[in-house]
């Protein structure tokens, strides 16, 4: 029961208030073990360019067990705390959630005692879960106006249909399933909200057993994977409109809704289309009473010599864009864009959402391309631009090149060596390497998320505009 | 004329409680701030103050109720137990409640938002210490009669909903114009404190009345 007197100095009202917050000195980072041998860790990397040990791992807090395969990660509470109608804004941005996705365990990390070294506290194991959530396979983790909110891959037996739970944000008791009424909802993947509209959004994957191996072909050309947006009332929690890609579209991923809250729109991936192989960027929007969606941007796949591609992809003699992160800044401004097929990280300007402009453009890996880092020119890299992750000012973005173990090497056959990298946005727009960031990930752990300390653009949800 | 200190901490504690964000004026700026209106800030302010107004009515009119079968002691040890227990769940969970209306909220919504946000922060019971010696005699016997006491109830009630009313407003006013919803970052203090210690002290008061 933490009380402070005033509240969390890392909440903040409005987005345009945040974004003023100053630079990170930390950016905490999970990475899993592929061969489910060594516990999977927490990094800490050091952030603070004035720092002797800047672009380095200052830490790695082990998880108590093996084969969590940490992915995704989230916040006890957030600036969503000072929200008029469920205010709870003297609760402390204290603790790490970070659940394993392949375990269903769910870590709790606390920060407080030592920012840099953060320590266990906790841990939830699936049979709680389970039993008082009927899920399993965690994923995305939020902080909202209930508590915490976790989205989950799989039902209490590893099947569909997935769903969100909640969690309380200080005992971390699981409360129980969100959902009171999901209609015809069934795969999960991410969510999200319009704190504004109470509307909640989420997207889709597959259930357990069409990723844990790795991606199933057949599924993909059967266009049988999460193709579809589902629309929640956030308060009543119930399915309100599903809106299908049709099947030609494979993978809706990431959902990055506008942080100011008056707004109804927001930002989607689509990893694959059948048709060209392209990735595709959607953006949802409010349309009367109904939400719709927009196809946006288009990235087409890039012919290749099928000697370099894997077999997955030889047919094709080409290397998909693979889209399967993409990031917005917290005034809403810029869109960032993972390519983790050709190793383009992009940067659209998003100002006019349905109108966006190609401003900014860095490679590094790439299926075809190995591109290496400007501090190491010699060197090809594998593996390409995939959680990516942006501060809160906007003029940083951070991002790690593994996927998901199983998918991994379906795609890079040869194996991933894990890094992570800095880029710097210039505020009217481009994008350049900071050659003094290059963190070759110690083998044989690869990063996935970076979250940076005191909150970023995809960790925050906002009550004022 | 009866004592003047129950009326003016009836008055007060409205004043008090108008001034906790969770009571509303925040709610009203955020509606505000949404719509782009200071006459949706304005047209919040009575859904709200009637939502408190019935919360406390509610607690009061029990109260009433309970004149009819208890002698005084027991009316003061009733309120009390119900105080300190109230302060202690306020202290233990009252972050813990199920969010059932947010920023699309209309009329009635406020209404029910504000009422139940008042119920669960105990804002009714707070008044019972000075509520008892308005509408009842040391004993336990209603104030001149149950009439008497029923339209003394009523105007401690509206004492009560005004001040927090103009309390609500003059804060929504003063964060809507003229300082910004940054300013909450720096003086949102932590009302959850002074609020668990205020029931605590209406309690004790009643449990250690002469």
């Amino acid at each position: 029961m933490a009380q402070s007197w005033r509240p969390d100095p890392s909440f903040y009202p409005a987005p345009r208030l945040a974004t003023k917050a100053p630079p990170e000195t930390l950016a905490y980072v999970v990475a899993f073990d592929p061969n489910r041998k060594l516990p999977d860790h927490l990094a800490v990397v050091d952030v603070d360019p004035n720092s002797a040990t800047y672009g380095q791992i200052v830490h790695r807090t082990a998880m108590t067990a093996v084969g969590d395969e940490l992915h995704h990660f989230g916040w006890n509470a957030c600036s969503s705390a000072l929200c008029p109608n469920a205010p709870h804004p003297h609760v402390e941005r204290r603790y790490l959630v970070v659940p394993g996705l392949r375990s269903s365990r769910i870590h709790i990390l606390d920060i407080k005692p030592d920012p840099a070294k953060p320590e266990v506290v906790k841990v939830i194991e699936p049979e709680e879960i389970a039993e008082r959530a009927g899920y399993s396979r965690p994923h995305t983790v939020h902080c909202g106006p209930e508590g915490i909110y976790v989205s989950a891959l799989g039902n209490g037996n590893g099947k569909g249909p997935g769903g969100v739970f909640l969690m309380d944000c200080e005992s971390f008791e699981v409360l129980g399933r969100w959902e009171l009424d999901r209609g015809p909802q069934y795969f999960a993947y991410d969510f999200w909200w319009h704190l504004g509209h109470d509307v909640m959004v989420t997207s889709e994957w597959g259930t357990p057993d069409m990723f844990e191996d790795g991606l199933i072909p057949e599924l993909i050309l059967g266009a049988k994977y999460g193709r579809r947006l589902h629309f929640w009332d956030l308060h009543k929690r119930r399915h309100l409109q599903e809106i299908d890609f049709g099947d030609k579209y494979q993978l809706v991923f990431e959902l990055r809704p506008a942080h100011d809250p008056t707004k109804a729109y927001g930002f989607v991936n689509c990893v694959l289309s059948l048709e060209d192989l392209s990735s595709s960027i959607w953006v949802w929007y409010r349309d009367g009473d109904r939400f719709a969606v927009r196809k946006v941007i288009t990235i087409p796949a890039e012919p290749a010599d099928p000697d370099r591609l894997p077999p997955v992809l030889k047919g094709f003699k080409a290397v998909p864009p693979l889209v399967t992160d993409i990031d917005l800044s917290v005034d809403d401004r810029f869109l960032y864009v993972s390519c983790w097929g050709t190793g383009d990280l992009l940067q659209y300007d998003v100002s006019d959402p349905f109108a966006p402009k190609l401003t900014g453009k860095v490679r590094i890996g790439g299926i075809v391309s190995r591109a290496p880092h400007p501090s190491r020119p010699d060197r090809p890299l594998n593996g390409g631009p995939q959680m990516v992750e942006v501060s809160r000012d906007g003029r940083r973005i951070y991002f790690t090149n593994s996927l998901y173990g199983a998918v991994d090497p379906q795609f890079y056959p040869d194996g991933i060596d894990g890094w992570m990298v800095k880029v710097e946005a210039d505020p009217r727009g481009g994008l350049r390497f900071d050659e003094r960031f290059f963190v070759e990930w110690p083998a044989p752990h690869r990063p996935h998320q970076v979250r940076l300390q005191g909150g970023d653009a995809s960790s925050d949800s906002y009550c004022y505009p | 004329m009866r004592e003047l200190w129950p009326w003016l901490a009836i008055g007060g504690l409205g004043a008090f409680h108008g001034l906790n964000p969770a009571m509303g004026w925040l709610f009203a700026v955020a509606l505000g701030l949404h719509r782009g209106s200071g006459r949706v800030v304005a047209f919040a302010l009575l859904p709200i103050a009637l939502g408190h107004l019935a919360a406390v009515a509610g607690t009061l009119a029990v109260f009433l109720g309970l004149g009819l079968v208890l002698d005084g002691p027991w009316l003061r040890r009733v309120g009390g137990l119900l105080l300190v227990g109230w302060a202690f769940w306020h202290w233990r969970f009252g972050r813990r409640h199920r969010v059932r209306f947010g920023m699309t909220v209309g009329s009635l919504g406020l209404f029910a938002w504000s009422s139940l946000m008042a119920s669960a922060h105990g804002a009714g019971l707070m008044l019972i210490p000075a509520f008892l010696p308005i509408c009842f005699t040391p004993a336990g016997e209603f104030a001149s009669s149950f009439g008497t006491s029923v339209g003394l109830a009523l105007a401690a009630v509206l004492l009560h909903t005004g001040a927090m009313l103009a309390t609500t407003a003059l804060l929504a006013f003063v964060v809507y114009r003229l300082v910004g919803v940054a300013v909450l970052r720096q003086a949102w203090i932590n009302l959850d404190i002074p609020w668990t210690a205020a029931l605590v002290v209406s309690g004790s008061l009643l449990l250690l009345w002469p």
